[in-house]
């Protein structure tokens, strides 16, 4: 135990070493801060339309100046990091319960279930999962609760495969054939042996799916088929931002600035994590 | 080793007409049928309309009737441009598509191979340093922010290329394939400097330089064949990414191809071009995907001996 609280620790100092992690650790307590607050800093209302103040550019009333409809884009970029960030979190966390249960069965009994199970995975990366996603909003109508489902519901596939190719190494390891050879059951064997190894992992991959959750959301939401009006997240700011760019280049620059810098501070800090986790590789 | 690629094949078949039965039943769980969003219309005209498209039979035979047609590469008639058939707005999209996503691989291979090779050799160096930044961004920004700023910049600000169109004006399709290609050449930089990298540490490399070999042929004759090998694996399954960026790439310049046509049928409800779309791109994922094993089989020996 004491061990592996040390093993922490050790990731711990190796993540506050690696400033590019720190860095986006830190813009991303920021952003997430700046978005549960959003409904008491933000300075103006994010839906009210006045088009008298329709596509005013920066200044010091509206910070990052209002779009056509006159809606402050400051105030709409606060409240589209709630839903983006939301969408970030909560798909990836959808994600993850599938894909490690999954990958943990498949890895651990082996044989015929893990072929199955793998081949279902196989068939599943067939469906090319953002016509899959389209699909699902298409037949069953833009919801925000489907679409977290739909975005979870596809990107497990890739944790699954990273689990089970984890728990394949672990089983064969001279500790676990001890412990099935005492005769510990299968539930404990997955408490006690096998999860704890490969939490590593799992944490850091989670990280590395929630900036790709969050490009899908925006990359629907710019198709026009994710988050609706008069809901906002930043990839309809940017679908908006781009339909009157000529004129008003604001109104596509700020949220683009944004949700790029948030993607960025997600990678310097899920890469960190996976240096911090793994020293073999971060030596390199 | 040709019973390998055999079973591959085997496995890949009912995989597709899985992937094909399951799009089918998933878009006849729609709400609505494709005519609702008209004006209306008399009972006996949508029925007949139901009668043309094969929608008054049973679900099941329904079904069996796609699925005997799919086998003979028939996707059925569009719902929404009548006249036309899936099949023949699949042909049309496909080669421009297909040209799209070459040049977007193309630029991708010669800027990607290019920066991580240079990367890998100066290591720690700026040489290093700036291009892997650059690779950072390109990974972080998506292509439906890339694409309009491209236009923004080099379209509308310095009125250098054109903001839209293909094959229409010269020099339209350069902003697409960089908007497309930019997100691979950043992965391929990156796998590329890896690959290079582990190359470099090993010992055949050690032997090539204390031979006395300069610098330069240990890296093109004997470095690059095994540090290129992540690139190639990368290639197959980098397919499936280019269809969905096609979609958007597509979008933004007006680009006739396969992917807006799908995006436009997800707008309008075109359920048989929906599920025509969607079959045939599953197909090729599976294909290229079965492509890319072979070939990664073909370069390895040790996974040649396991399988």
């Amino acid at each position: 135990m004491n061990q592996q609280s040390s093993l922490w620790e050790d990731a711990w100092r190796r993540l506050l070493a690696n400033k590019a992690a720190v860095g986006g650790g830190i813009i991303l307590c920021i952003l997430i801060t700046l978005a549960i607050l959003a409904p008491w800093i933000a300075p103006h209302s994010y839906s009210y339309q006045n088009l008298d103040l329709g596509a005013q550019p920066p200044s010091s009333i509206f910070l990052l100046g209002t779009d056509t409809l006159g809606r402050d884009l400051f105030s709409r970029i606060l409240y589209g990091a709630r839903v983006s960030l939301m969408v970030g979190f909560v798909a990836t966390g959808v994600a993850l319960v599938i894909g490690v249960s999954w990958g943990i069965i498949a890895g651990y009994f082996g044989g015929r279930v893990d072929s199955i199970m793998m081949r279902i995975v196989d068939v599943l990366y067939g469906l090319p999962f953002i016509i899959f996603i389209i699909l699902l909003m298409v037949i069953f109508g833009r919801n925000i609760w489907l679409l977290f489902g739909a975005i979870g519901a596809v990107e497990w596939l890739t944790m699954a495969r990273i689990v089970r190719g984890q728990v394949l190494t672990i089983k064969n390891q001279e500790y676990v054939l001890a412990a099935q050879a005492m005769g510990v059951s299968n539930f404990q064997m997955f408490r006690k042996h096998i999860f704890p190894n490969i939490l590593g992992p799992i944490a850091v991959y989670a990280t590395l799916t929630i900036p790709q959750v969050m490009l899908l959301e925006a990359f629907l939401s710019f198709l026009g088929l994710g988050i609706q009006p008069p809901m906002s997240s930043w990839g309809t700011l940017i679908r908006y931002g781009v339909e009157s760019m000529e004129e008003y280049s604001w109104l596509l620059i700020y949220p683009g600035l944004t949700f790029t810098i948030t993607l960025f501070a997600l990678n310097f800090f899920g890469d960190g994590l996976r240096d911090a986790l793994d020293p073999k590789i971060s030596s390199d | 080793m040709l019973l390998v690629i055999l079973k591959r094949i085997a496995i890949a078949i009912p995989v597709i007409l899985i992937v094909a039965s399951i799009t089918f039943f998933l878009v006849r769980m729609a709400p609505g049928g494709p005519f609702d969003a008209e004006k209306v219309v008399p009972p006996q005209v949508m029925k007949n309309l139901n009668a043309v498209y094969n929608l008054d039979a049973p679900l099941l035979v329904q079904y069996k009737d796609y699925m005997l047609n799919l086998v003979q590469g028939d996707f059925g008639p569009s719902f929404r441009y009548p006249g036309r058939s899936v099949t023949e707005m699949i042909f049309t999209g496909l080669p421009v598509t297909l040209e799209l996503a070459f040049y977007a691989i193309l630029f991708a291979m010669i800027i990607g191979g290019f920066a991580g090779i240079l990367a890998a050799v100066k290591r720690n160096t700026v040489l290093d340093y700036i291009p892997m930044t650059i690779a950072m961004i390109g990974i972080c920004m998506p292509t439906f922010l890339l694409g309009p700023l491209l236009v923004l910049f080099f379209g509308i600000h310095l009125e250098l290329l054109p903001v839209s169109g293909w094959d229409s004006l010269s020099g339209d399709k350069i902003l697409p394939s960089i908007t497309l290609g930019a997100a691979y050449a950043a992965y391929i930089a990156r796998l590329s400097r890896g690959g290079m990298l582990e190359t470099l540490g090993q010992d055949y490399i050690r032997t090539a330089r204390a031979k006395g070999l300069p610098e330069y042929q240990v890296i093109l004759r004997h470095a690059l064949q095994g540090g290129l090998v992540p690139v190639v694996s990368f290639l197959g399954p980098a397919i499936a990414g280019l269809i969905g960026g096609s979609f958007v790439v597509e979008t933004i310049f007006q680009i006739p191809g396969l992917g807006r046509f799908y995006v436009e049928a997800a707008f309008n409800r075109d359920y048989t071009m929906i599920l025509g779309t969607t079959i045939f791109f599953s197909a090729l994922i599976i294909f290229f995907n079965l492509l890319s094993d072979i070939v990664v089989l073909l370069m390895n020996p040790r996974a040649r001996s396991e399988a």
